[in-house]
């Protein structure tokens, strides 16, 4: 407390320096700290605990892991029909969702007046967004697998791709409407000031600014995709050990007859397995998985960036 | 702050004021009883006037006055916004600008118009001229236009080595010349310019007030400012807006006077008009 | 005489544009349309295909089952209420682990964290948001249940919800994180100097002004991270087992909604049709979905408030 009396420069001082070490501020502090710690504490020990437990399978088998088909006999089971379904499904993501979500973005941001049913979609997409991805496997079963099986063919990667494309379409829009809302309204100013229409505005000027930004929320969101399991468990995805695509099936037929699984799926079904060698091997699968994922993601980064130069151009 | 005055001082009596200069009914650009809405509240009233080619017409008259509001109605750039709703005439050329059939992407090739910011596409400089030309499906001699433009905006000797440079690279005086002669680009009839100037500082001024005034022999040109000294500069006619407050304190403006500059600046007919050019407010 | 005027005045003829341009523009505008409007065709769809074949899987037994008896949707038994309390008892667990975790990486990064620790952590948190639920599923099923809740507690059952609710709580810690922190750094400077100019300390500052004022985002967090524990379905598969007599012991394991939609679909080949066991799992999925949409309107109604606010 700085006395009435008039105070001395040391007194001042004294005031002004306050306690050196305050307990509360200090303990708070490292307790945040601990928290966020504790994220990296269990990443470091997932990553760790799986490369320990898969690192036999790699020592032994080496990359024919990755290239050997699914087997009940753990000692020559592979991921192979993982990797092939999970990357189809990926493709399916992007070749339908990617241009759907665009498009949906593009219309509720760039075209869509303010009024009710403009909300009344944006709501809509907002919600859809929460819904459990279990539930988009309902719908994938009961829509794609049942109904539309005449075109699906039922439980092929025809349905699943279309089932996680429906999942991730909402993620798509919202991340593009947030991508378009950051374009500076200069931009469509100037664009129409010179006579130009709403498209050519829009692809023009507005997408190739906002590309970078969308396509890194597409990185997110085909990487979420590439690791989505529930749905596909309902839209007819295998969880087993024995089924081969035949020899001399063709791509066509392979996406629309053959069976199929997916990696994260496999990765399932061995870690149900009594057997103590698959735990091993779940080890393993999800190392391929998180390999798999990075990639995706490495390989998204790369295409982004390549838009981000053309587009200075 | 104008905020402050009472209503009364600054509601004008306009009716049977305005429009008393000759031709009031006849020029390139003519408004009748103008009124734009905002949702359902009028940001300017009942404006008429007419805008002779080949001159440079300013807009002056203090913030919110709806000078950009009635500057945006003319290429029809309030289509834009949802909320805008333009009622009463406006023609063109005699051609009424609001009516059926009449596409406002069209108009607006006729009447170009330049920013308060600069706002270049950020692209090359060459493409941001080239731009408009393209969307109209032109596509030889675009080299030709480019060079031809800029030359018109003052801009191709300082440019001509970096045609393919972004145009984020220029200075603000540079970048709003660009915009310029992007705007001349398409040839247009009429070229529209929001506070073109008050983004830069004095030298780049007095380059924009001397390329409006050479451009006047080719365009006609409409121009907002805030800036008494511009207005008196460069146009040769003036029309002063001022804003009047309702009791549930929406704004609206309305025009109350248009005359030649220097009848504006030195013989105002009204009370008002005297006191904003002579900075008692605004 | 409009004709006339028409066809004479070439000005006109030219502002009314060009055909070809007018009609590509209505036609892109109208596919941008149908993409949007596709958007509300997957929400029917969702809706009509719960609710179809959970009217009738009502229709067809007998609903004083659901509080009794068990789930074994395969002899007819459908004990809805061992499903929810299971599902209930690994949501509290993993939401007494996120919801601590969470939120003090929040204040931490919106309050402490310089922009260099801040761009190491933050990282970390966005790397685990992105791990899939199936590899968290297997870190509960292999790592947590025996190194860690066989080890605290020796009577825990290989399959134990404790374990499942412990993997989805790592699961939703950056969900929590992240809305949360958007929160308190929405909360304006000014209050924080305010603070400060008051003479406050730092942990006064971010306790009892930055957090009150996000409050209504951070309980949006919460309540959105509750609707996403409910909704998580690969970890508990894994980790809870399918035991489907109603336990309230978080070290025995149960079998949860979702666990029960897939333990359902993995051995649907057998049960396809129209048999109350199939049906059973639309009408698991309809109780899902309203669920989570109830609470993601809720949280929705929260986060508006403080967006509002500042
Ligand atoms: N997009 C809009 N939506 C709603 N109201 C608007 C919009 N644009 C302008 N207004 C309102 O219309 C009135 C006139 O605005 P305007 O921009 O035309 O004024 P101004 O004279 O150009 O002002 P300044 O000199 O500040 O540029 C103002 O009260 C403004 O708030
Ligand atoms: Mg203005």
């Amino acid at each position: 407390m700085i006395s009435r009396t008039a105070p001395t420069p040391d007194l001042v001082q004294a005031a002004l320096a306050g306690r050196r070490f305050r307990l509360v501020d200090s303990l708070l502090a490292g307790g945040l700290l601990l928290s966020l710690f504790s994220s990296l504490l269990v990443l470091i020990t997932l990553l760790a605990d799986t490369l320990r437990t898969a690192a036999p399978v790699f020592a032994d088998r080496g990359l024919v892991f990755v290239t050997a088909p699914l087997s009940a006999d753990p000692a020559k089971a592979g991921v192979l029909q993982g990797i092939q379904g999970s990357l189809a499904l990926t493709l399916f993501v992007m070749l339908i969702g990617f241009p759907l979500g665009v498009s949906a973005a593009i219309y509720l941001e760039e075209y869509a007046t303010d009024g009710g049913f403009t909300r009344f979609i944006t709501a809509n997409v907002r919600n859809l967004a929460g819904v459990p991805s279990v539930v988009y496997g309902i719908l994938g079963l009961a829509l794609f697998v049942n109904l539309a099986g005449g075109l699906t063919n039922g439980r092929t990667i025809v349905s699943g791709g279309l089932t996680l494309t429906v999942l991730v379409l909402p993620i798509m829009i919202i991340t593009t409407s947030e991508a378009l809302r950051s374009v500076p309204a200069t931009v469509r100013e100037a664009s129409y000031g010179v006579g130009a229409t709403k498209w050519e505005t829009i692809r023009h000027h507005v997408l190739p600014i906002a590309l970078p930004t969308i396509l890194t929320g597409t990185v997110l969101t085909v990487a979420r995709a590439f690791g989505e399991s529930a749905p596909l468990l309902l839209a007819g995805a295998l969880v087993t050990n024995f089924f081969q695509p035949s020899a001399d099936a063709s791509v066509v037929q392979l996406i629309t007859d053959e069976r199929y699984t997916a990696l994260p799926l496999v990765v399932f079904n061995w870690a149900r397995q009594p057997q103590e060698e698959f735990v091993q091997l779940t080890a393993a699968a999800v190392v391929v998985l998180l390999v798999l994922l990075v990639s995706v993601n490495a390989t998204t980064i790369l295409l982004r960036d390549r838009f981000e130069m053309k587009s200075l151009r | 702050m104008i905020s402050r005055m009472p209503a009364q001082q600054l509601s004008v009596p306009v009716e049977g004021q305005v429009g008393t200069a000759p031709n009031e009914d006849e020029g390139i650009l003519v408004a009748r009883d103008l009124t734009v809405h905002y949702g359902s509240f009028p940001a300017i009233k009942d404006v008429s006037m007419a805008v002779q080619p080949n001159q440079i017409t300013a807009l002056i008259g203090p913030s919110g006055c709806g000078k950009s509001t009635m500057l945006r109605c003319f290429n029809r750039m309030n289509d834009l916004i949802d909320s805008a709703k333009v009622t009463g005439g406006l023609t063109y050329h005699g051609v009424d600008l609001y009516g059926p059939g009449v596409d406002p992407v069209q108009v607006r090739r006729h009447i170009g118009m330049v920013f308060q910011k600069p706002n270049p596409f950020p692209k090359s400089i060459y493409a941001n001229i080239a731009f408009g030309a393209k969307i109209a499906g032109i596509r030889s001699g675009l080299d030709e236009l480019v060079e031809e433009s800029l030359t018109k905006a003052a801009l191709w000797d300082e440019v001509k080595d970096k045609l393919h440079e972004s145009a984020n690279a220029l200075s603000g005086g540079q970048q709003q010349r660009l915009c310029i002669a992007r705007a001349i680009a398409t040839s247009p009839d009429v070229v529209l310019m929001d506070e073109p100037a008050s983004a830069l500082d004095p030298i780049a001024t007095l380059r924009i007030e001397e390329l409006m005034t050479e451009l006047k022999q080719e365009y006609t040109i409409i121009v907002v400012t805030h800036n008494m000294q511009q207005a008196a500069r460069v146009s040769d006619r003036t029309a002063f807006f001022n804003v009047s407050i309702s009791e549930d304190g929406h704004r609206t403006g309305r025009l109350v006077e248009f005359d030649d500059t220097t009848t504006i600046f030195t013989n105002p007919r009204e009370k008002s008009t005297e006191d904003y050019i002579t900075g008692r407010f605004g | 005489m409009g004709v006339g005027k028409l066809l004479m005045d070439p000005l006109l003829i030219d502002l009314r544009g060009d055909r070809g341009r007018q009609r590509r523009e209505t036609l892109v505008r109208r596919t941008f349309l149908a993409a949007a409007v596709f958007s509300v065709a997957i929400s029917v769809a969702i809706v009509v295909s719960l609710f179809g074949e959970a009217g009738a899987f009502l229709n067809k037994i007998d609903v004083s089952q659901f509080i009794a008896n068990g789930w074994f949707p395969r002899r007819g038994r459908f004990q809805v209420m061992a499903l929810v309390a299971h599902s209930a008892i690994i949501t509290g667990v993993a939401i007494s682990v996120a919801v601590p975790l969470g939120i003090g990486s929040a204040i931490y990064l919106s309050e402490y964290a310089r922009s260099g620790t801040r761009r190491l952590l933050k990282p970390t948190l966005e790397i685990l948001a992105g791990v899939p639920s199936v590899v968290l599923g297997v870190f509960a099923l292999n790592f947590i249940t025996p190194q860690l809740v066989k080890r605290l507690f020796s009577t825990a059952e290989t399959s134990n919800l404790l374990a499942a609710g412990l993997g989805v709580g790592i699961l939703i810690v950056p969900l929590v994180a992240s809305i949360s922190e958007d929160a308190m750094r929405a909360v304006p400077d000014s209050l924080r100097q305010a603070a400060y100019g008051l003479g406050a300390k730092p942990w006064h500052v971010s306790l009892r002004v930055v957090v009150p004022a996000a409050l209504s985002g951070i309980v949006a967090a919460i309540i959105l991270a509750i609707s996403r524990a409910i909704g998580e379905t690969m970890v508990v598969a894994l980790a809870a087992g399918n035991a489907g007599i109603l336990s309230v012991n978080p070290l025995e394991g149960g079998i949860t909604l979702t666990g029960a939609i897939a333990a359902l679909a993995i051995g649907s080949d057998q049960v396809a049709g129209d048999n109350a066991a199939f049906q059973s799992l639309f009408f698991v999925g309809l109780l899902l979905f309203v669920m989570t949409f109830g609470l993601n309107i809720v949280s929705e109604r929260f986060v508006r408030r403080y967006r509002q606010r500042y």
